[in-house]
């Protein structure tokens, strides 16, 4: 059978929607810079191949790709979680501000107190709401209550939680559901007021609706921080992020402004991906 | 639709397919361990418990199978059995009957200082006229064991104050005066105990405090001539302070003493004669006979509660053993109080700092194999390593005064914790680090990720989460070292400690003091006991005590985990 001519989307893209004005990318200041990234695990195992990548300010930009195409790995670079690995070595440069990340003088906690991260699956301390929210603070040594309660109900409220749970707060929040939960960890990382967030799949453990308050919750935390997000979810990355990158094997295959990437893609191998041919 | 049906007859092999095999095979193996468990428990405490029940007081005449003498035996029964009348022949009894079993009763007979036994097997055939006299009377002796016999008259100071007539039951008014007097001497003795132990024990303990400064100036050779002088003056009058308060207490204590021999008894004994017994040496009077049901029960709690609370009496077989239940919980607790921070601490260096490699896995598997070293050879390692050498040391550098009697270079509460706290090192060690490697990589990173350091993630998440495997860890820990016994003997359980190892006497916490054990209290009681009949059934109030007091312990760490497990149960999904 002869090759369809129309190129039918695997993804409902009217999700792309107008009022998004075209951005482009030359006009937003950087805020991480990633250049000639290579990542291994082990000797010989090459995660991320030579990724060169620049982030903008208050944007969101999403990760996409086939499982395995190290999105989440250059995700974890950001803020060298990483480092926890063992036999992970990484060649290159990744810049915040300017200021590369992996020079040996760069206090790592300080780094990830200012690049905040959400995981897949949410993980909330064995401790109360109001506690959870405090770590942050606790570990930077602020003790002072009225300080503690105006950041904690600020969080709260920038996480869209604060009248959900503000008759409990001091309720462990290991009996909130799923999606509250993944909102407390998303308030626990703006409590410290960090610039950039990392969001790695942060609504794949989440039902629909719940999925729904949190891709709001992007859109609003855009004014504020630079967000990546990494998803498996094609429309939830053509509906929240301004900016996307196309990985496959370890590789950035193509990076643009979102409505570009989804309905006119450079690419061969990101028109097979977006369509639905493999991935 | 046929094959759906299921076959009303089914063969072996279905049968074998179905798992019904596998269900009562598991069901079996449960029922097999909880008729164990629940036995042993119950034969300890029958037959320790039913040791403290007031038994009747049997009369008899019995004809002696070998010489054919008549006599008059009056003792408890203790257990009656029968045995093969071949067993009796061949042990040169002249018998003559038919029957192929004859039943004995083992009785007690107390009056050790009157027959020299307390107990003896009587053939149930050779028995006559068997009665339980109402007046029969039982006595719980300081020494000698118990009196069984019959209470005759009353003195005070040598002028009879009541006569019994022989039938006579416990209203009468010579039982009543032996009552009140018993009640008197014992609480004079409580007044005497409380001076010799507490108060003159105290001014020993200063005096020897006295002693060891003065060694020391002694040993001191930086001190100037004049130094020595005012503190040797300071000691001396010290000392004459002391020598005075001695001597108040003395005339105190003698005069108690002659308080307390004032009142005498003449009691009847099996055989008929007469003896003189002083009411200073009796702790317990009652007529079981002619006791009411609460009457008995009266009696059974009150020698329960002097078993739980009292200390023992001679060579261990009567009294209490509340000095064992205490050194037990207290090396115990010491046990746990230094096993458990350096158990987790060692668990955090080798799951979370060490390079997991080949080294950290030979660490382990020492760790591992150390938990099956027999105890024993902890014991001989606590004495050669923490008496003999840190100890020695020890005793060389700050308690030189005292030397050549060793301070802590001899076996003490200190030592047997800390050789115990070895030998369950291994169980905390692996129940820590299991519980280390459980929490959810996604939490620590989830620590990490806003801005917290290792360790502060260690401390403030990772710990917590942790802390009800380390209190697993820590009733493994007390369950085994609350039942050990064989490594204590070698570094500080004694068979009667003459202090309790907490007082209050300075330094309050006496470490270096050796201590009585439960486990080794069964040991003693039951094998180097000179009355072994007498100590039986100690030996079972024993042990079912120290299966209480173990199950007690680990009932509250498991209490306290549970409620950890509560507040940090580990993430569902």
């Amino acid at each position: 059978m002869a090759k369809p001519e129309t190129k039918t989307h695997a993804i409902d893209i009217s999700a792309i929607s107008g009022d998004k004005a075209p951005v482009d990318l030359s006009n937003d200041r950087v805020s991480v810079a990633v250049e000639d990234l290579n990542l291994y695990y082990d000797q010989t195992k090459q995660a991320l191949n030579g990724i060169n990548l620049d982030i903008p300010q208050k944007r969101v930009t999403a990760f996409i790709g086939p499982s395995g195409c190290g999105k989440s790995t250059l995700l974890r670079c950001f803020n060298r979680m990483n480092d926890l690995v063992d036999g992970c070595r990484i060649e290159g440069k990744i810049s915040l501000e300017g200021r590369n990340i992996y020079e040996k003088s760069i206090d790592v906690a300080e780094l990830r107190r200012r690049i905040g991260m959400v995981f897949q699956k949410p993980n909330p301390f064995p401790k109360s709401i109001y506690e959870n929210v405090a770590f942050g603070l606790r570990i930077q040594g602020i003790k002072n209550k009225r300080v503690l309660d105006e950041v904690v109900e600020r969080s709260l409220k920038g996480a869209a939680l604060w009248d959900e749970v503000k008759d409990r707060l001091h309720e462990s929040a290991l009996g909130m559901s799923g999606g509250q939960q993944q909102r407390l960890v998303i308030a626990r990382t703006i409590a410290v007021e960090p610039e950039v967030l990392l969001l790695d799949e942060p609504a794949s453990a989440l039902d629909p609706i719940s999925t729904l308050k949190i891709e709001e919750l992007i859109y609003e935390l855009k004014s504020k921080y630079t967000i990546i997000i990494v998803t498996h979810n094609m429309q939830q990355a053509a509906r929240v992020s301004d900016y996307t990158a196309f990985m496959y094997m370890g590789e950035l295959i193509e990076y643009g402004d979102t409505n570009t990437l989804f309905t006119n893609p450079d690419k061969k191998q990101t028109e097979d991906y977006i369509t639905g041919r493999y991935g | 639709m046929d094959k759906l049906e299921r076959s009303t007859s089914i063969s072996f092999s279905q049968w074998l397919k179905s798992g019904e095999p596998w269900i009562w095979i598991n069901g079996a193996a449960i029922s097999i361990s909880v008729i164990a468990v629940v036995g042993l428990i119950m034969i300890l405490a029958v037959k320790g418990l039913g040791h403290f029940w007031p038994g009747e007081i049997m009369s008899a005449t019995y004809q002696d199978p070998r010489s054919g003498e008549v006599s008059r035996i009056i003792g408890q029964v203790v257990e009656k059995e029968s045995v093969p009348i071949e067993q009796l022949r061949a042990s040169g009894l002249k018998l003559e009957t038919d029957e192929e079993f004859l039943s004995r009763y083992l009785l007690k007979l107390g009056n050790r200082d009157v027959t020299g036994t307390d107990f003896a097997w009587y053939l149930q055939v050779q028995t006559n006229t068997v009665e339980y006299p109402q007046a029969a009377m039982a006595l719980e002796r300081r020494e000698w064991g118990s009196f069984y016999g019959f209470l005759h008259q009353v003195k005070q100071a040598d002028q009879v104050v009541a006569t019994a007539s022989g039938e006579e039951l416990a209203s009468d008014a010579a039982w009543q005066e032996l009552q009140t007097r018993i009640e008197r001497v014992s609480q004079l003795h409580d007044q005497i105990e409380q001076l010799e132990k507490h108060e003159i024990g105290a001014i020993n303990a200063k005096l020897e405090r006295l002693r060891l400064n003065e060694r020391g100036i002694e040993l001191d050779e930086g001190m100037s001539d004049s130094a020595v002088k005012s503190a040797r003056a300071k000691i001396e009058e010290g000392r004459a302070q002391l020598d005075q308060e001695y001597q108040v207490l003395q005339k105190q204590l003698s005069q108690l003493y002659i308080k307390v021999s004032r009142d005498s008894i003449t009691a009847v004994t099996m055989d008929g004669s007469s003896i003189e017994l002083p009411i200073a040496k009796i702790v317990r009077a009652y007529q079981p006979n002619s006791l009411s049901l609460s009457g008995k029960v009266a009696i059974y709690f009150s020698k329960l509660n002097e078993f739980l609370t009292d200390d023992p009496r001679e060579a261990n077989t009567e009294g209490g053993i509340f000095p064992a239940i205490f050194g037990t919980v207290m090396m115990v607790i010491l046990m746990a109080i230094m096993v458990t921070p350096f158990g987790v601490v060692a668990a955090v260096y080798l799951r979370e700092y060490a390079k997991q490699g080949f080294v950290t896995q030979m660490v382990r598997v020492a760790v591992n194999n150390l938990a099956g070293v027999p105890s024993i050879v902890y014991g001989v390692f606590g004495l050669g390593f923490f008496i003999y050498y840190v100890g020695g040391s020890l005793d060389q550098l700050f308690f030189q005064e005292a030397l050549p009697s060793p301070t802590f270079g001899t076996p003490g509460l200190l030592w047997a914790s800390l050789t115990l706290a070895l030998l369950t090192l291994p169980v905390v060690i692996v129940a820590t680090e299991e519980g280390l490697a459980r929490i959810p990589r996604a939490v620590r990173e989830g620590s990490l990720a806003l801005g917290a350091t290792k360790a502060e993630t260690l401390w403030r998440i990772v710990l917590p989460m942790a802390s009800p495997a380390m209190m697993t860890g820590l009733i493994l820990a007390v369950a085994r070292a609350a039942g050990e016994v064989a490594p204590l003997m070698l570094v500080g359980v004694v068979k009667l400690a003459p202090s309790l190892p907490l007082d209050g006497n300075y330094p309050f916490v006496h470490l270096d003091q050796k201590f009585m054990h439960l486990g080794f209290h069964i040991y003693d009681v039951g094998f180097q006991s000179p009355n072994v009949e007498a100590a039986r059934p100690l030996v079972y109030a024993t042990a079912f005590l120290l299966v209480v007091v173990i199950a007690m312990l680990n009932f509250a760490a498991v209490s306290v985990r549970n409620r950890l497990r509560e507040k940090y149960k580990a993430l569902e999904s």
